[in-house]
């Protein structure tokens, strides 16, 4: 699936090609060089970027432009990065969290 | 040390930062983002006089000229705390403290999010976000999609999706609840309509709206407003309808639409679904005012500037000495008026630096700012002259309060 505007009636013709490999929990991507993980994984058609840490629902972009955390990922081993921040770059390991163990009993049932 | 550091490189940073290096002064200017240009980057429309904003190139525009007047960048280079030392401010990043005797806060806006069923599923993003992938990234939110709420900013991205042939279900309003409030009622999203109609080729919008100047005009225009809405730019605008839910498995599949009547309440089995596979969440624009709330800047709540916003002067000076604002932070504009404030922003350090004469220079920025204020294209808040009255007022009982106190 190719979601990218090559061609556009007022910007004109994309001018980035040069494009670089990326895993991305373990399955190889191509993405342009420098742009931020966020558009490289959409463009790959892939929205889910991590599992919500008590739920384990998924979770994308939602402001693209760094203010909101909700596109965190794992960058080469580095927790809590901003895909919509990060550029990339060649060769990137990106890891989505997974949901953590939540040991602690739900008593709020019992207290209302 | 840096005789000025700005935080932000969008339009008031930019020309914060080319009128500064023009005085003489050594600049620094701090951005998180990949690119300079902020908001800026994002923006495309046609011009009154059928000429193209393409934000694209008026970014590239003041970096270039600011990088020719020397200008440092750091970009990608998150900051997460300001504070006032002895004399003047540090600066803190994940990697560096930075120490400077004049800093300005360019921080721009961030994006209000609608509270909706569903809205957590990958797929859903705010309108801004979809702007950014499309006209900065040149990467499509997603084959078809539909945008909650109706206001300036989201019928102006709703036209940039379609000129990056996107396909938009329509444009619609949220589920009347206690956190939607206006948005949510249709009168009143006619009512804040009323002043983007110059941008609608739709006859229906634009001729209709020379019909509704009055109160009574306006709720017959809601009343009669067709059930299945008018179209701007060929997109669907649904003044009747809203989301109640939006539904997927795992990511976005679709929206629940339901029928409402004037006062944005759901008439019960209208509901239908309209399969698509992004959401725009269009809840308007507020300052972006963290860094001056941990500096101690005080702050007064003007809901026709978006928000809380920190006092400051007509000459963009906090009430915190060696500490200004520009852009967004001080109100929702557009990117003319940000750019103006960055030049009387540059002005000011420069005049506080020790560089002499600007007081006439200083005066007609001002005035500059006011015209292009006057002047703007597109409006986010009709009364935003009005919030700035306020904002003075509320300035001069300030210092009037705390000079009382140092007598």
């Amino acid at each position: 699936m190719n979601r990218r505007i090559l061609d556009h009636p007022i910007l004109g013709k994309a001018k980035e090609d040069n494009y670089v490999s990326f895993t991305f929990n373990h399955q190889s991507y191509k993405g342009l060089k420098n742009e931020p993980l966020a558009a490289a994984l959409l463009a790959n058609g892939v929205r889910t970027l991590r599992y919500h840490e008590e739920s384990g629902s998924c979770r994308g972009i939602y402001c693209n432009i760094g203010h909101c955390f909700e596109c965190r990922v794992t960058v080469n081993g580095k927790q809590a990065e901003r895909a919509c921040l990060t550029p990339l770059q060649d060769g990137m390991v990106i890891e989505s969290n997974e949901k953590l163990p939540t040991p602690v009993k739900d008593w709020s049932a019992e207290h209302e | 040390m840096n005789d000025v550091i700005i935080i932000g490189s969008g339009p008031a940073g930019l020309s914060a930062a080319i009128t500064c290096a023009n005085k003489g002064l050594n600049v620094l200017i701090i951005d998180e983002y990949l690119k300079p240009g902020g908001r800026l980057l994002g923006q495309l429309y046609e011009e009154p006089d059928g000429t193209w904003w393409n934000g694209i190139n008026e970014s590239a525009k003041l970096y270039e000229e600011a990088l020719n007047k020397d200008v440092q960048f750091l970009m990608n280079t998150p900051v997460h705390n300001i504070e006032k030392a002895k004399d003047g401010w540090v600066i803190y990043t994940e990697d560096n403290t930075f120490n400077t005797n004049h800093l300005l806060l360019a921080t721009g806006a961030a994006e209000s999010p609608i509270p909706v069923p569903g809205w957590t599923l990958p797929g859903v993003m705010s309108v801004g976000a979809a702007q950014v992938m499309t006209n900065v990234h040149r990467v499509k939110p997603g084959e078809k999609g539909v945008i909650i709420g109706v206001n300036v900013l989201s019928a102006a991205i709703a036209m940039e999706l379609k000129l990056a042939d996107v396909d938009l279900a329509c444009l619609t309003l949220p589920w009347n609840n206690q956190l939607t409030e206006e948005a949510a009622q249709p009168r009143k999203v006619m009512e804040s309509l009323l002043h983007v109609s110059h941008m609608a080729p739709s006859p229906l919008v634009r001729t209709g709206s020379k019909f509704m100047k009055n109160d009574f005009m306006k709720k017959l225009g809601i009343t009669f407003y067709p059930k299945k809405g008018v179209k701007m730019w060929d997109i669907p605008i649904q003044l009747r309808k809203a989301v109640i839910e939006i539904y997927g498995n795992n990511q976005v599949e679709g929206v629940t639409l339901a029928t409402i009547d004037t006062n944005g309440e759901v008439i019960k089995g209208s509901e239908e679904h309209i399969a698509c596979d992004f959401v725009c969440i269009a809840g308007g624009l507020y300052p972006l005012t963290e860094l001056a709330a941990v500096a101690g800047c005080p702050f007064y709540l003007i809901e026709e500037l978006g928000g809380y916003v920190p006092l400051h002067n007509t000459r963009m000076e906090t009430a915190l000495k060696g500490l200004y604002v520009a852009g967004n932070i001080t109100g929702i504009e557009g990117a003319k008026v940000a750019a103006a404030q960055g030049v009387t922003a540059g002005l000011s350090i420069a005049k506080d630096s020790g560089v002499n004469g600007l007081e006439s220079e200083i005066k007609k920025s001002i005035q500059s700012i006011e015209r292009m204020r006057e002047n703007a294209y597109i409006q986010f808040h009709s009364d935003v002259a009005k919030g700035k009255r306020i904002l003075q007022d509320q300035w001069k009982e300030y210092k009037a309060s705390t000079e009382t106190v140092f007598l």
